[in-house]
């Protein structure tokens, strides 16, 4: 799948194996504005507007009432209306009822396709591979080159599979998958590789827990992650507004049903899990490496063979505040969010929902939806309400809580259960000790006070 | 951007495996303007100065050898995490215009070339040798050579690293990447006409208002 995408993008060949790939879709975000500007200083345009398309999510603020923080961040925003404005780019900015995180909104509008490159000036932009798309994220020079010449250079990746099979225990879901996947290959396993995650596990997800997978491809090290399309994704697809219609719907599908690998395709290295084996799963450490079940123990650098890992472990648990051998079932937490472009979907929030259902919120808890879209839709649900009775806050979309730039961070020492995407020092503020996890067992966490698992609860 | 053809400097070894770049500039600086005077001190700032704004005098570019270091030699998967091209900013902002490492974040190792910083993919034992050889000679220095595509160690042994040839040229050069690709003006007018036919369906439509 990855090797007929990437054939049908080539511009041109240059040397060292580079290409010059050509971008279908271009997202942008308020924390890519700069790029504007040097764009503009060097008296260029951006050549594809109808192929870019931007919202505000990563410095938003999430209560209501008050979209920014500050008057510089207020300016970062306001500039992004003005760029998208001259250029005539899509802009689904605050007060847009649409406006959400870049990589929720994609999917929903219908940006997000089959068969296309795509993509953003953020590293999680992998989520869009849930769809068969090739989608990786760019940093900020890359983006002004997008603007300027609507394609990449680019050297091929090195291919890796990654297969899940069979049915998973309940309560366990999308998020324990991934965090299993790169505890069992590494933080840095997925280096230089375009990543597809297959088998039955995977196929038999919805799309909202296909995009939590490859969201986080980028966790193991892998630019891009992508599923091969199906009818499951056809489905959500066609109920995107920019999707393709009519007379376009059919030649794309008949264009998308041939994308997936042949059975023959080979790769660089294959991965292959039991999703029997997984069960809900947490981070006990710093990098999103640093996952085991729940019902485990945080680890004892002591009993780890590498100097270089056992210093590194030790560094980690000093500052997460843990004592190795601890169960990690009992952990107590100050904070939970529940939120960001890995789980902020309508599913996520359904299954904290379902587990905050009749109990009761002891320590500060808050939903954020991925888009005012889905805000919407769970709030036709009744899920705002089933929240807002189990004391949990209910929030506007945005990045929040997951990259630690919008003024909504934990403090310094503060331990919380998250659903995002990095628990690296720092990442939810300075000091702030982050444990990753699904929406339920966020939830759970939420309703105890404690990582929990929640099997415990719902059993 | 500035060249890079040959560097002799002092190298300062990063022994912690997958630093991520919310490490290297934490989150709050990203809105800041890379011109400022004070973007260097935003480099490692959360794990170099304390609380008060005081050096951590443990971390090793607040030790007088190492303070005018220009290379940096780290451990796996260094620059791994968030896109953020301001981590390559803090480090050149720094003056550091190479990173020698067993494995870089894919997105970092991008930005890097964007930045005329050299990215040095070297073995993980050659690597360590190198750390090591850099902790039992503090302020000692390597010497980078792109042209030849070697790293000399303080112990004179020298390392051959692989580098694509686009990526060294450009390095070379310095050039302007966007205006190279404005070059291929033709085949991408040709690429879209071909596309438009093919893929049509790529283009999204624009919904009613």
């Amino acid at each position: 799948m990855f090797e007929k995408i990437w054939a049908r993008h080539v511009v041109a060949e240059g040397p060292g194996g580079h290409v010059l790939l050509y971008i279908d879709r271009h997202l942008l975000h308020e924390g890519t504005t700069a790029a504007f500007g040097r764009l503009a200083k060097s008296g260029r345009r951006v050549r594809r507007p109808d192929l870019s398309f931007a919202t505000a999510d990563h410095y938003v603020r999430t209560s209501p009432g008050s979209p920014t923080a500050d008057a510089e961040i207020g300016a970062m925003v306001e500039s992004l209306g003005r760029h998208t404005g001259e250029q005539r780019i899509v802009y689904f900015g605050v007060g847009d009822p649409r406006r959400g995180i870049v990589h929720v909104i994609g999917p929903e509008q219908g940006l997000t396709v089959p068969g296309i490159t795509l993509v953003c000036g953020d590293s999680h932009t992998a989520t869009h591979g849930a769809f068969g798309a090739l989608a990786f994220g760019i940093g900020s020079s890359e983006v002004e080159h997008v603007m300027a010449t609507q394609t990449l250079w680019q050297k091929k990746p090195r291919t890796m599979r990654i297969s899940v099979d069979g049915p998973l225990v309940p309560g366990v879901g999308a998020k324990d998958v991934i965090l299993a996947i790169i505890a069992e290959i590494g933080a840095g396993g997925g280096v230089g590789h375009a990543i597809e995650y297959a088998g039955s596990t995977i196929r038999a997800m919805s799309m909202d827990g296909r995009m939590t997978v490859c969201n986080m491809s980028i966790e193991a090290g892998a630019r891009a992650g992508m599923i091969a399309p199906d009818e499951t994704t056809f489905a959500y697809v066609a109920a995107g507004p920019f999707a393709p219609k009519g007379d376009a719907w059919r030649l794309a599908l008949a264009h998308w049903t041939m994308l997936p690998s042949d059975p023959a395709a080979a790769f660089d290295r294959e991965v292959e899990l039991t999703a029997s084996a997984i069960a809900p799963t947490v981070t006990w450490g710093t990098s999103p490496q640093d996952a085991l079940p729940i019902t485990g123990r945080v680890p004892d650098p002591a009993e780890v063979g590498d100097a270089g890992r056992r210093e590194s472990m030790a560094r980690a648990l000093a500052y997460m505040g843990l004592r190795p051998g601890a169960p990690l079932d009992g952990i107590p937490v100050d904070r939970v969010f529940i939120g960001s472009c890995t789980n902020s979907r309508l599913d996520d929030l359904r299954s904290a929902a379902r587990v905050a259902a009749g109990r009761r919120a002891v320590i500060p808890a808050w939903i954020v939806p991925g888009s005012g879209l889905i805000k919407r839709a769970a709030e036709a649900e009744g899920l705002d309400r089933v929240f807002v009775e189990a004391g949990f806050e209910w929030r506007e979309a945005g990045c929040s809580m997951c990259v630690g730039m919008n003024g909504e961070t934990a403090r310094d020492g503060e331990r919380v259960a998250s659903t995002s995407n990095r628990n690296f020092e720092g990442r939810q503020g300075k000091g702030a000790r982050t444990h990753l996890m699904s929406p339920a067992m966020a939830a759970a966490a939420a309703v105890t006070g404690r990582l929990t698992d929640v099997r415990t609860l719902t059993a | 951007m500035e060249p890079f053809q040959r560097l002799t400097a002092v190298a300062v070894p990063i022994d912690l495996s997958n630093v991520d770049t919310d490490r290297v500039i934490p989150a709050r600086f990203l809105r800041r303007d890379r011109d400022v005077p004070e973007y260097s001190r935003f480099l490692f700032h959360d794990v170099r100065f304390d609380a008060d704004g005081g050096e951590r005098p443990e971390f090793l570019l607040n030790q007088a050898p190492y303070r005018t270091a220009r290379i940096v030699v780290a451990a796996e998967n260094f620059g791994c995490g968030s896109s953020r091209e301001a981590a390559v900013w803090a480090l050149a902002a720094y003056g550091v215009r190479a990173v020698i490492a067993p494995s870089l974040g894919d997105i970092f190792h991008q930005n890097c070339f964007k930045n005329g910083v050299l990215p040095v993919i070297l073995p993980a034992d050659v690597v360590a040798g190198l750390r090591r050889q850099l902790h039992a000679r503090p302020g000692a220095t390597l010497t980078v050579d792109l042209q030849a595509q070697t790293v000399t160690a303080p112990d004179e042994g020298r390392h051959r690293f692989e580098v694509d040839a686009f990526r060294k040229e450009m390095l070379l050069t310095g050039r302007d990447e966007i205006g190279l690709t404005l070059g291929f003006e033709r085949e991408v007018a040709e690429f879209e006409a071909r596309h438009a036919r093919e893929m049509a369906w790529a283009v999204p439509p624009r919904p009613r208002a």
